[in-house]
């Protein structure tokens, strides 16, 4: 397992090193916006591997609820624990872009709610797990709660759109004249392709730190027997 | 058949448990006035201020109002582990979840209408001739509210610190909500009534209020599982 992370952590890595290149040497200077603008790659891919986390945190969390399988829950836990770190980070570099380019930090326009709105969802989803002891029913209620989750995820995406919006109309897959330059079409897929193998690296490592976690646990009460028996 | 008469003996239950002890509609009224007071004095509002926040505070204070509500419909079947007996008892889950979800809505509902009422005597504010359709509105938004929040009371009922867990997981599903449902308000109460845009808002909330009775249903019997 552990050669498995190493292969998958340097891939990252590299992905990550190529992204930059990509981002920095490639791709052209936005006109209006400047050099700020470089922002944008990272921030749109972060954006999408969190949405897309909760749905494979749901997804886990179906298995497990079928198959009964602590392994699943681990699964899903782990996964909303990185989709939130990356979560976080669009959070975090969108107000460093949106200060230079629309000179406020923070609009209460649609897609910033949405990805907060998802934040705080996967806050519940993640506080909930710590305040349940049993581990079983632990999996069981939290697996409840990221369906919901998941589905709200899209309904309050939908309801946003009805309303109002300052982040310009879809520039991927919009109108007409909407589009990217080669070069920074390049420089996002790149950008993205890293961010997913960082999340896959990441998630892996947390599922064996859970399962590490959990063997250390059976082996203290082990032991903690033993001694009793000795004593 | 038989699954509407089990449902409908969980209803009753709950109704006569609150009837004897008026518990919860006592403190969701008492709160609901809390609110009231001290949008009062935070923002000491005019009448054209208050046609702006009405709408958004009356909302708030059901919302807040009912999380402390809707709090008490688990924890309270958890002393003298009341639960595990519906949970022995020959009824299928989902009627007990349909039976208190029905239960906290009409609580809700009742609490909401007086609510609204001292809400329109205190600050003057009109809400005679529009009624009906604030009545159709509330419905929607107060069925959504409590079809999730029930299910949620459930999950949250199993944690420490459970009245800290239901309004952190319950606020950010039930946002499409409160967002139609302070919208389509807004559009009720206006200077001319904006028809329209209230009857948009309104189907958002049907659609919403559709998903998440079904989802409940499908998923309770996980909750309750031992």
């Amino acid at each position: 397992m552990a050669g498995f992370h190493k292969g998958l952590g340097l891939l990252a890595l590299l992905a990550m090193m190529a992204a930059l290149y990509a981002i920095f040497v490639l791709a052209p200077v936005e006109l209006t916006m400047g050099i700020v603008q470089k922002i944008f790659y990272f921030h749109v891919a972060s954006a999408w591997v969190g949405f897309l986390a909760i749905y494979l945190v749901c997804f886990c969390s179906l298995r497990f609820l079928r198959k009964r399988d602590q392994q699943w829950d681990i699964r899903a836990a782990s996964a909303a624990e990185v989709g939130a770190v990356f979560l976080t980070l669009n959070l975090v570099s969108g107000p460093i872009w949106a200060k230079p380019v629309w000179g406020i930090w923070w609009t209460w326009d649609a897609r910033l709610t949405t990805t907060f709105v998802l934040w705080l969802i996967y806050m519940g989803y993640l506080m909930l797990r710590r305040l349940v002891e049993s581990p079983e029913q632990r999996a069981r209620l939290s697996a409840v709660v990221s369906i919901f989750g998941a589905v709200n995820a899209l309904v309050v995406y939908m309801a946003n759109r009805w309303w109002r919006t300052q982040h310009p109309q879809p520039v991927i897959a919009g109108g007409e004249d909407s589009g990217l330059h080669p070069d920074m079409w390049l420089a996002l897929s790149v950008t993205l392709l890293a961010f997913a193998l960082l999340f896959f690296c990441l998630w892996k490592m947390g599922c064996d730190l859970e399962r590490s976690r959990e063997s250390v646990e059976s082996l203290r009460r082990t032991a903690q027997r033993h001694l009793r028996e000795v004593r | 058949m038989k699954f509407w008469s089990q449902t409908a003996a969980i209803l009753m239950k709950d109704l006569l448990t609150e009837y004897r002890t008026k518990d919860v509609l006592t403190s969701m009224l008492l709160f609901g006035l809390l609110v009231i007071l001290m949008f009062n004095f935070a923002f000491e509002p005019d009448s054209e201020e208050i046609r702006t926040f009405g709408p958004g505070l009356l909302w708030m204070t059901f919302i807040f109002a009912g999380l402390l509500g809707m709090n008490r419909s688990f924890s309270g079947e958890k002393e003298n582990d009341a639960l595990e007996g519906l949970m022995l008892s020959p009824v299928n889950w989902s009627s007990i979840y349909l039976g208190k979800m029905l239960a906290n809505l009409l609580f809700l509902l009742l609490a909401e209408a007086i609510i609204l009422c001292l809400f329109s005597l205190l600050f003057n504010y009109g809400i005679w001739p529009r009624i009906g359709w604030m009545a159709a509105i509330t419905f929607l938004g107060t069925l959504g509210f409590a079809s999730v929040g029930t299910l949620l009371a459930a999950v949250s009922a199993n944690t420490r610190m459970s009245e800290v867990m239901l309004p952190v997981l319950l606020v950010p599903l039930v946002l499409p909500v409160i967002l139609s449902v302070v919208l389509a308000t807004a559009a009720n109460f206006a200077q001319p009534p904006e028809e329209p845009v209230m009857f948009f808002w309104m189907q958002v909330l049907a659609a919403y209020d559709i998903i998440f009775v079904t989802l409940p249903l499908m998923t309770f019997d996980y909750v309750l599982e031992k």
